[in-house]
């Protein structure tokens, strides 16, 4: 990456961002925790036979709230959007299953699952059009208030059971010429399609990224004004993000409602918008596997504190606070200046060899 | 739809659109002079309506319980900025968004913990129950309309304080250059603890007087800042006048949707928002 095109192709926006560069020490650390998340079905019930069933369905959970993360990094880590409105495509993705689903058999994957995916994209095109040309602040209240409308259409009208929410009685069944494929009933299956998820995710991402598309998403996250400057329109790029944003906060809402059975409008509520931005933030920005660190970081709390004190969020509160006074870079942040701490001290106190 | 009933529709939201303007006005103020975006505002709603049903039950008087309420929300407003808001002014708008999300999270903790989470209600002051006969077949509540009054009272005592006055001379210099106006020598460290202060105040305000006719509740300032930043985004982020005119429009639409489109109220007041941003991306009187 040392090499000084005539050009300015996408790669040059962005300095240092190099190329792959193979897992470092944080690479293999985040390597470790994946292994060992995806052999949890195979030791967890001898480990907890008590709370097994309980700690496979949170961590599910934890995944999903992953994969949503991820969805919300791409926006706001890499391409600059602060979006608050980002549960409203969660909750869509949610509710496209829940409203195509019939009642007395399990709905069709192949059917649902681009139900929740085109819909959600639908609502971010429209929303991404109107909200894109604005930015900073601007760009913030909009989404929130879209987010807000989204929520409200749920809350207040009557055809998917207003506040109180609707159920779905079967999860969605993945059929290939009449023969059922996975059985998302099983827990353990429902497991590894959802880790599967997240690693598309993951890996979707990654790519993208990669590609000239991200290295232009992200110069427009760090400076607009350069990137239109080299000549990419950053508002057609910044549209295309959010709306790949959306798609996959609408799978992460998809997954979520096979998950309980149980759409409502909370899923939409701007809280729950402020929450995944909570993870991404705890987590470390515009890195990925930050959002998945936050994600399940803020879950674990969850499920230890919840249990302790009837006031969680007065807890919550005060540690998002706290988060932002003293950890601006997230937990990836940190584990990147654990990583540089301890190459200098092997090195003696040598400079980052990272580029 | 007949006009007396068109009438009490069209007071119904100019009182609500002017007590918007009080949350708005504040939330747009300390945006335009500290660049800040504190999704808090409608907390302070929140705690202003909790401190004055408490303390009027205290005092055993609306407007006892609305005087200590009052410089209890300008302390902590206060306080608020001078601890974790002054924080903020160096950072993105991002690490304001999840400092200020955070306090949302804290107050309205706290407020159940202090007072627990039932419904509770503030009986309207004695001397302005009732209601007075404006037409042969209108009759409208005088503590509405009191309420309305007082909301543009304070309205143009606020256009008087920031046009006429020297510490509104330093609010209008500080919002339109920070830099600038702290070399000019005005205290600016002080000029934004006493703004905030003030904002915190107004919105609290807003939370006490609308308390005896909506319910006090948990959570009651959620919703509110959401509409508030509708305001805020329709009448252009930093503008005053646009709060004013952006939270009359946004009082009216809302409260006729709720009366003609009951199913899609909450949707009309979002998509005016649409239609202003298509026509106006940065609102109708947004700062250059």
């Amino acid at each position: 990456m040392k090499t000084l095109p005539l050009q300015p192709s996408p790669r040059s926006l962005v300095a240092g961002a190099g190329g792959w560069r193979g897992p470092g020490r944080v690479g293999m650390a985040l390597l470790a925790l994946a292994v060992l998340l995806a052999l949890y079905p195979a030791y967890g019930a001898t480990l907890f036979p008590a709370q097994h069933d309980f700690i496979m369905e949170k961590l599910v959970t934890m995944m999903i709230l992953a994969i949503f993360a991820m969805s919300l990094d791409l926006l706001v880590g890499v391409g600059g959007m602060v979006s608050l409105g980002h549960a409203a495509f969660f909750g869509l993705g949610g509710y496209a299953l829940a409203l195509t689903a019939p009642e007395y058999e399990a709905a069709s994957v192949w059917l649902t699952l681009p139900a929740a995916l085109g819909i959600s994209a639908a609502a971010a095109l429209v929303i991404g059009a109107l909200s894109i040309r604005t930015s900073g602040i601007y760009f913030i209240m909009i989404t929130l208030a879209f987010g807000q409308m989204f929520f409200y259409v749920f809350n207040d009208s009557s055809f998917a059971g207003g506040s109180d929410g609707t159920y779905i009685y079967f999860r969605p069944t993945a059929e290939l010429f009449g023969v059922q494929v996975v059985d998302l009933e099983s827990p353990l299956t429902f497991f590894y399609v959802v880790f599967g998820a997240m690693l598309g995710t993951y890996a979707l991402l990654r790519v993208l990224l990669a590609s000239p598309f991200g290295r232009v998403l992200r110069g427009i996250g760090i400076n607009p004004q350069r990137v239109r400057g080299v000549g990419y329109n950053p508002d057609a790029y910044r549209l295309v993000a959010f709306v790949i944003g959306a798609m996959l906060a609408g799978l992460a809402g998809f997954l979520s409602a096979s998950q309980y059975g149980f759409v409502n409008p909370s899923m939409l509520s701007w809280h729950h918008s402020g929450t995944v931005l909570v993870m991404v933030i705890l987590g470390g920005l515009g890195t990925l596997h930050g959002a998945i660190l936050g994600a399940f970081a803020l879950e674990l709390l969850h499920v230890i504190i919840e249990p302790l004190t009837e006031h969680w969020l007065l807890v919550l509160g005060g540690l998002i606070i706290l988060m932002v006074l003293v950890l601006p870079r997230g937990l990836a942040g940190l584990l990147e200046g654990l990583n540089r701490l301890g190459r200098r001290r092997e090195t003696g106190g040598g400079a980052d060899d990272d580029d | 739809m007949d006009p007396t009933f068109f009438l009490i529709q069209v007071l119904n939201g100019l009182q609500y659109g002017l007590l918007l303007f009080l949350i708005a006005s504040g939330l747009t103020l300390i945006f335009g002079i500290m660049g800040v975006i504190n999704l808090a505002h409608g907390a302070f709603y929140m705690v202003g309506a909790w401190l004055v049903w408490w303390f009027a039950g205290q005092f055993d008087s609306f407007l006892l319980g609305m005087l200590a309420a009052l410089v209890l929300a300008a302390a902590l407003g206060w306080v608020i900025e001078r601890t974790l808001i002054t924080v903020l002014y160096e950072r993105e708008h991002l690490d304001q968004v999840v400092l200020t999300y955070g306090l949302i999270l804290v107050l309205n903790e706290l407020q159940r913990i202090l007072f627990g989470t039932d419904v509770q209600g503030v009986p309207v002051p004695e001397q302005v129950q009732g209601s007075l006969r404006l037409t042969e077949n209108l009759t409208y509540p005088v503590y509405r309309l009191m309420l309305a009054g007082i909301c543009l009272l304070v309205a143009v005592a606020m256009y008087l304080v920031i046009q006429r006055t020297r510490l509104g001379m330093w609010i209008r210099a500080s919002a339109a250059n920070r830099e600038v106006a702290a070399t000019l020598g005005i205290n600016v460290r002080s000029l934004n603890a006493l703004v905030f202060a003030a904002g915190t105040a107004l919105a609290a305000f807003a939370g006490m007087i609308a308390a005896p006719i909506s319910s006090v509740y948990p959570g009651m300032g959620d919703s509110i800042i959401v509409i508030s930043f509708v305001v805020v985004v329709i009448g252009g982020i930093g503008s005053v006048k646009g709060a004013f005119l952006g939270a009359l429009a946004i009082g009216l639409a809302d409260t006729f949707g709720r009366v003609l489109l009951p199913e899609f109220s909450s949707f009309l007041v979002y998509a005016l928002m649409a239609a202003v941003l298509l026509w106006r991306p940065t609102g109708l009187f947004a700062r250059a």
